[in-house]
């Protein structure tokens, strides 16, 4: 039933669109179009995103579940996660270095600069972008084979509601371990740009690790975007999952909208967090 | 398996997949994807120099992966330069240097972000799309149907396909430079109070040069070439209908992210 509404809502306004435009169509109808449609999906995810927070506290507790999707989002993400942080710690110092060096040759707050910027953003926002990538992808092609061949439908002729089976676990589990892997991600990209500044600008360990600079609202706004990130992923790419239509084909169109929305999710998400840590909790 | 996995690791009796048979598998898979990949890059190579490519694919495919991908990247670009000035705002208001900003944000969006985020949104959109066509073609038997018909698939399919993607790439980051720019400046603008004046100011002073820039747009080709030659690789070599598509679909987006960013550590560290 719910599905049903989800798949007819985005139809009445294209629908009436169609009718009242001429054939061709002009720029001002094609943005328009994206605009409702935008508009559609946005309703659309807020929807699901409700309804796991609903089942949440409603629905039927399955621990079970909830375990086996945390080893699937955590164990499976961890040596993805750990190179390209891996990198991304020693590409940043290595940049930094280079600028700095370019206007004044004084490394002593390199390593406190970069340890707030992992804190604040880059530890939580760089590793919400790969699980975006890796996680939203798995979930979206997950549920949409389930869709492709009919075993969501099933489960909706079990009384079973779709979010509370597939999505709620997912959706636990990813908030749980969104901020583990995190956490996990900003100890390797630091100590793999501890390493980057020892050996390429001889900058000490000990005066690399410099936590001065980091105070409470960084870490609040760190930790809010985990939260954040870890919410928003499993939710967008479950509806990208949930909304499959057409075989094989569409499983990976599923997969594509899943990983773009994610990331755009992502994106979204940071400024807003960002923008409001800084209006409200100083720069 | 995952929960056998405390066990077998443990005990001695190899019964099982045992930790090191496993990390030597992983292993051995990455080196013959790569592997892979390296001869399907010769391959397209060997379509090119002897021009050997579907003109009317080509254009084809950069509509689709070019024009289609403009909204995705505007958005990232502008959202990207926004978040680069909140981030590089403490050191702007420490130092008590507006005309630094400029200098913050630019080398910041100019040499990683822009590259990298624009590379990782065509990643999951043109990258993921592509497997998920060449892996319905593969399970759909549509690229026998081409080497039944005497068609060279590699010059028809994904020679157009790759290069499209690279240009495609190439000409979204010099747009989402420019456009990430914009976002920092009017970011700055409402955020901080710096004028979008002072921070072009910065931005032109001498401390940025054409290499900040060129050595983004490289990176966009080497990109390019990553995402281009995975997502080939894995489209052809689907295996098992639907969910095999979505399983090599979502291992086509990881491995691409994980070669984007090692490749990028490469290229900064050989550029300077």
């Amino acid at each position: 039933m719910s599905a049903a509404k989800t798949h007819d809502e985005p139809a009445p306004p294209s629908g009436i669109d169609q009718a009242a435009e001429p054939p061709d169509e002009s720029i001002a109808a094609m943005v328009g179009a994206q605009a409702i449609q935008l508009v559609g999906m946005g309703l659309e995810i807020a929807s699901v995103f409700i309804r796991t927070l609903y089942y949440c506290v409603r629905g039927r507790p399955d621990f079970g579940a909830v375990v086996r999707q945390m080893f699937e989002i955590g164990n499976r993400s961890v040596v993805f996660l750990t190179v390209v942080m891996g990198f991304i710690g020693m590409i940043l110092v290595l940049q930094g270095g280079l600028q700095v060096k370019r206007i004044l040759p004084e490394f002593s707050m390199v390593g406190a600069s970069y340890l707030e910027l992992l804190v604040r953003d880059l530890a939580a926002t760089i590793s919400a972008l790969m699980l975006a990538t890796r996680v939203g992808a798995g979930i979206a092609a997950e549920i949409g084979s389930m869709v492709v061949t009919e075993q969501v439908d099933a489960l909706r002729m079990c009384a079973a509601d779709p979010i509370d089976y597939l999505i709620k676990p997912r959706f636990l589990a990813s908030l749980v371990m969104t901020i583990c892997l995190v956490i996990w991600a900003a100890g390797v990209a630091m100590l793999t740009g501890m390493l980057t500044a020892y050996v390429m600008f001889d900058v000490n360990p000990r005066t690399f690790f410099n936590l001065h600079l980091v105070d409470t609202g960084d870490l609040v706004v760190g930790l809010a975007k985990c939260l954040a990130y870890g919410a928003a992923i499993p939710v967008v790419a479950g509806h990208s999952g949930l909304t499959t239509h057409g075989g094989s084909e569409g499983v990976g169109w599923a997969t594509t909208r899943a990983v773009v929305n994610a990331s755009l999710a992502v994106i979204v998400l940071d400024l807003i967090l960002s923008a409001a840590g800084y209006v409200l909790l100083g720069p | 398996m995952p929960p056998k996995k405390p066990p077998s690791a443990s005990s001695p009796p190899p019964s099982d997949v045992g930790l090191l048979e496993e990390i030597g598998g992983g292993f051995l898979g990455a080196a013959a994807t790569v592997g892979g990949m390296g001869l399907l890059g010769y391959q397209i190579l060997r379509r090119l120099v002897t021009f050997r490519i579907d003109r009317a694919e080509t254009l084809r495919n950069l509509y689709r992966m070019g024009v289609k991908s403009i909204p995705i990247v505007i958005v990232t670009a502008l959202f990207t330069g926004a978040i680069m000035v909140i981030q590089a705002a403490p050191l702007v208001v420490r130092l008590g240097a507006q005309g630094l900003l400029g200098w913050g944000a630019g080398f910041g969006i100019l040499r990683e972000i822009a590259p990298l985020l624009t590379a990782l949104m065509i990643n999951g959109r043109v990258g993921a799309n592509n497997t998920a066509e060449l892996g319905t073609m593969v399970v759909t038997e549509q690229i026998d149907a081409l080497r039944v018909l005497a068609i060279d698939p590699i010059a028809f399919l994904i020679a157009p396909r790759f290069v499209a993607m690279v240009t495609t790439l190439f000409l979204s980051t010099i747009f989402a430079d420019t456009l990430a720019l914009l976002g920092a400046a009017y970011g700055g603008l409402g955020l901080l109070g710096v004028e979008p004046k002072t921070f072009y100011n910065g931005l032109t002073s001498g401390l940025l040069g054409l290499s900040d820039v060129t050595s983004g747009l490289i990176k966009s080709i080497v990109f390019g070439i990553v995402i281009a030659l995975s997502s080939c690789q894995y489209g052809l070599g689907v295996k098992g209908g639907a969910p095999g598509v979505g399983r090599a679909v979502n291992a086509t987006v990881v491995a691409s992210a994980a070669g984007i960013f090692v490749l990028d550590y490469f290229v900064s560290f050989t550029l300077d």
